[in-house]
Parts: structure tokens; C-alpha cells; sequence
């Protein structure tokens, strides 16, 4: 990407321009949320100011108008990330939901005891605690792969995890703390060979703002992910699954407009994929959604990935210069994405942190809801600067004074 | 110049006064700020309700060690009751600077550790 076409990213995002103290924003939280375009902003403010109604139900204009582009959206989805039938796209309120959503309604109707569910040490707790806790109420067996020295998923023990008795495995495309791409195409086909019955959850999380993705491709069952680490609002995610599995899916959440019909004895159940999708939706956080994708798909993949690319390696070269640093997972600047967590000798995450947001640089220190993996990397904590399609290297080049500069007021 | 990490403070974490943990303590004990992974273990002697001796051992950020080395040292001679009495707004006070909401926990772990020990919480 030219530095031109860059600039004029940057100018989409109004938070941008923003100063605290006479600091620009250097927002290097990414892997947390994203910022949002104006034209994402407009999106959601034009619903509210011009068609505000509920979906699915009014027989006026603006109902009209509301359904039409939510369910456009779900085609949108559809396309985004390769699924042959929108259907397959049920809306929730982030991965986080979207995993629950699989953990209580899929899990909790073909989970037996004494049956695996599989995991691996590197995912995020919304990948890991639903999993850990379905397995304690069905009495199964919860079973973690570690990771290699690199940060990827160790693939000969995983594998060795798959046996018969695997139900379920659950596994991060790439991890939120290490930023290390798992090359989940060959980790799924493998996992088929020894096991053509066991369903494979995808949290998409980190890869679905990053990567092309094609859920047709990978094979996977399930896709899980965010709406606002891509651009788009708050509160709006996505659960894809393959639709034969959400056929026999039981509705998670019981209410409004997830019915046929309702009589005092029972209900018929909405068809996919409104069964699951009970209650008013989050209709500005969906239309947003549909913004943000486009927005996306308006810069070519291969510009925006390149760009990642060179501006990761950057990142990564310039941080691997200050004297006392550990990066953690990959310290090349392939096969990973430009999260990148760190420590440096005798100054504590939490202070560096500190020293950063004093000159309105935005990074997360803390364990990044990652508590089983840091304690595999034997720590407790990580500072984490991610980076995405509006950073610069003039940021990379500040952040690195700034650490140096924190670094001797913290050291000396 | 960072203000929250002025002389004072790193002064207090460089060189922390009252580290190591007592020899047979009447009172100890342990606690984790899991958000951070923080942790401290305090250890203390009391002679007629007062606090004879008392030392900490911990791993944590500026704030959090910093205010258990000034807390301990604010604490001997004292009795239980007016620790008991002791807030956050105490630790901070003592650190002489403002904190922001989230970094009221580091300030706050090495006060919930006395209190802790000392059953007074």
C-alpha cells in the first residue's frame, strides 16, 4: 500500500484526529476492538435518525427498509467469509455469545459423558471457559493441547488428543496474546482423518479482521467472531455453522420471533437461522456490521494483507532492538500478525502500560484474557501492542522511543 | 516528566523498605491481584495489639510495591484497630499522587494483604 492510500484510511477514522494533551492517538489496542470509520458511524446514526423500527414484524416503510438491510447483511456475512447459504449466519452479540450459543444449545444436546472436548493452551477464555464448563456438566472430558515454542499449536499432540471419544474440538485460527497464524486448513484435515465425526469450532476472533477466510474451504462447523475488531460497532457478532448442524441445534434463547407458533402446551420453532436469533436483535450493530465489510472489501485483500505484513515486520524488528526485551510466539515477522506481546527485564507490564497511556499510546497490559497460556509461557502478565490497516511506522517508531524512555525511568 | 512515577515512589520501589519476610510471624498472608498477576505475602509480630515487626515480599508493578513498602512502614506501632480503620484512600495518600480507577487495585493489593493477616478484614 502506498503511503497515500494509507493517509487517506486514516482520514475515514475520525478518532484519529483526536488529541489528548496535545498527543495524537496512537491506537495500538487493536486485537481489544478496532476504531470505527465514519462511514461505519454514519450507518448506525442514519437507522436511528431516519429508520429506526423493529425487523421482522412492522408493515410500514421504515420496518421495510430495517428487515431489507439486516437481512442483506447476513448475505454480506455470508460472502465475507465464504458460506454457501445465509442461513448460516446466525447474528449474536460477539464471539463470546457466539460460543456460548454452540457450548449451551449444540453441546449441551450431543455432549455425553465421558466423551472428549479438546482444546488448546493458547485460546482466549471465551474459547475456553464455555468448553471447560460444558465439559464439568456433562461429566466429559476436557482436554488441552499445549503450544510449540513459536506460539503455534502443537499439532502432534493435539492429534494424539483425537480419538474416538472426541466430540468436540475447539481451536483459535490465530491467538489474541502470541498473534501466530495456526494453519488451521491442514490442523482440520488431519483432525478429519482420525476422526470424521467430531465437530471442529474456528474462533475467528483475531483472523476474520486479518485474513481472507472461506469456511467452505477450511471445513470447519463452526466459525465464530466480532464485529467491532473489524471496523464495525459494538455488541454485534457472528456464529456460522454448517446448516445441517444448525437444523438439529435446540434454540439457545427462548422468546419473540424465534416461534412459528405458540399455543399453551408448546411452540414450534422459527426455521434456521431465525430460531436463533430470539428477541429484537441488535439491528444498528448488524446494518454497521454490513458497513464495516464493505468498507473492508473496498481496500483489495491483497493490499491490506501486504500492508499488515510489512508493517508487522517493522514492529517486530524495531521492538526485537530494545536492550531486555522478550518477545513472545513468533519473532520473525511471518506466519503471524502484528499482536505482539511482550516484557521487558525489570519493568512491569502494568507500569509500561501506564507510561504509554501518559502520552496517548493505547496498548493492553494484563494476561488478555489468555490466563492458561501466560502461565505456559511462565508469566503473569504481557504488555501487547497490535496493530491494524491505520497504523503507521512513524507509530511503531514512537511507541519503541516511548518504551525506551519508559524503560529508564522504571530501570535506572 | 511521568508524575505518577516520580522520585518519591521509584525511590520506595528501587530500594523497598520492611522486604523480606519476618521469622515467625503471629500473622500472615497472601493475595493475588489476578487481573495483573500481581502478588504480595506480608508477615507480621504484634506485642499488646501493636505491630512489633512486619515484611513483605512481592512481585508487582511501581504502585503496588512502592505502597507496600510505605504502608509497612506507615503501619509499625500501630494498633490493630486503627489498621482496621485503614482505606484505600489512606494507601493512596501516602503515595502522594493521584491514581485512575484501575490503578486504585495496585495501590490497594499490599492493604488488603495486612487486612487479610491481620483478620481484619
Amino acid at each position: 500500500m502506498h503511503h497515500l492510500s494509507i493517509e487517506k484510511i486514516r482520514n475515514d477514522f475520525p478518532i484519529l484526529k483526536t488529541k489528548t494533551k496535545g498527543k495524537p492517538l496512537i491506537f495500538l489496542d487493536n486485537a481489544s476492538t478496532s476504531q470505527k470509520p465514519a462511514i461505519v458511524i454514519r450507518a448506525v446514526d442514519e437507522f436511528y435518525k431516519k429508520y429506526n423500527s423493529n425487523i421482522h414484524r412492522g408493515l410500514y416503510g421504515i420496518a421495510e427498509r430495517a428487515t431489507k438491510e439486516y437481512e442483506e447483511t447476513r448475505k454480506v456475512v455470508a460472502d465475507f467469509i465464504g458460506a454457501k447459504d445465509s442461513a448460516e449466519i446466525i447474528f449474536t452479540s460477539g464471539t463470546t455469545e457466539a460460543v456460548n450459543l454452540t457450548a449451551f444449545s449444540w453441546g449441551e444436546k450431543n455432549v455425553k459423558r465421558g466423551d472428549n472436548i479438546i482444546t488448546t493452551v493458547s485460546e482466549h477464555h471465551s474459547n475456553f471457559v464455555p468448553w471447560q464448563q460444558l465439559a464439568k456438566r456433562k461429566k466429559a472430558n476436557f482436554l488441552v493441547s499445549p503450544i510449540l515454542a513459536d506460539g503455534t499449536i502443537d499439532q502432534n499432540s493435539l492429534l494424539k488428543l483425537i480419538t474416538n471419544k472426541a466430540k468436540l474440538i475447539a481451536i483459535t485460527y490465530i491467538s489474541n496474546v502470541l498473534g501466530t497464524i495456526n494453519p488451521i486448513g491442514s490442523i482440520i484435515q488431519a483432525i478429519r482423518k482420525k476422526n470424521k465425526n467430531a465437530k471442529i469450532l474456528i474462533d475467528g476472533a483475531q483472523a476474520v479482521p486479518h485474513l481472507p477466510i472461506n469456511v467452505k474451504l477450511l471445513d470447519c462447523d463452526f466459525l465464530v467472531f466480532s464485529g467491532h475488531k473489524m471496523l464495525g460497532p459494538n455488541g454485534i457478532g457472528t456464529l456460522y455453522a454448517k446448516r445441517e448442524i444448525l437444523e438439529n441445534m435446540p434454540p439457545f434463547l427462548y422468546g419473540g420471533h424465534m416461534v412459528k407458533a405458540v399455543n399453551i402446551k408448546d411452540a414450534a420453532f422459527n426455521d434456521v437461522p431465525w430460531k436463533f436469533e430470539a428477541g429484537t436483535q441488535n439491528i444498528a450493530g448488524v446494518i454497521g456490521l454490513k458497513t464495516a465489510i464493505n468498507y473492508l472489501k473496498s481496500v483489495p485483500d491483497k493490499e491490506i494483507s501486504h500492508y499488515l505484513q510489512e508493517i508487522t515486520q517493522y514492529a517486530v524488528a524495531q521492538l526485537l532492538t530494545i536492550p531486555g526485551i522478550t518477545i513472545y510466539g513468533k519473532t520473525g515477522g511471518k506466519g503471524r500478525i502484528g499482536t505482539i506481546s511482550f516484557n521487558i527485564k525489570g519493568a512491569h507490564p502494568h507500569d509500561l502500560a501506564q507510561i504509554l497511556g501518559n502520552n496517548n499510546i493505547c496498548v493492553r497490559a494484563g494476561h488478555h484474557c489468555a490466563m492458561p497460556l501466560h502461565r505456559a509461557l511462565g508469566i503473569a502478565s504481557s504488555i501487547r501492542a497490535s496493530f491494524y490497516i491505520y497504523n503507521t511506522k512513524e507509530e511503531v517508531e514512537i511507541l519503541k522511543k516511548t518504551l525506551l524512555k519508559a524503560r529508564r525511568i522504571l530501570n535506572n | 516528566m511521568e508524575q505518577l512515577y516520580k522520585e518519591a515512589i521509584m525511590d520506595h520501589y528501587k530500594h523497598p523498605h520492611n522486604y523480606g519476610l519476618t521469622k515467625e510471624p503471629d500473622f500472615s498472608a497472601k493475595e493475588d491481584n489476578i487481573f495483573c498477576g500481581d502478588s504480595i505475602v506480608i508477615t507480621l509480630k504484634t506485642k499488646n495489639n501493636k505491630i512489633k515487626e512486619v515484611g513483605f515480599q512481592g512481585e508487582g508493578c511501581v504502585i503496588s510495591q512502592a505502597t507496600a513498602s510505605m504502608l509497612t512502614d506507615h503501619i509499625k506501632g500501630k494498633t490493630l484497630k486503627s489498621i482496621g480503620l485503614l482505606t484505600v484512600k489512606d494507601a493512596i495518600r501516602l503515595l502522594g499522587v493521584s491514581l485512575s480507577p484501575s490503578r486504585m487495585k495496585c495501590a490497594e493489593l499490599p492493604l488488603i494483604a495486612i487486612k487479610k493477616a491481620l483478620k481484619l478484614a
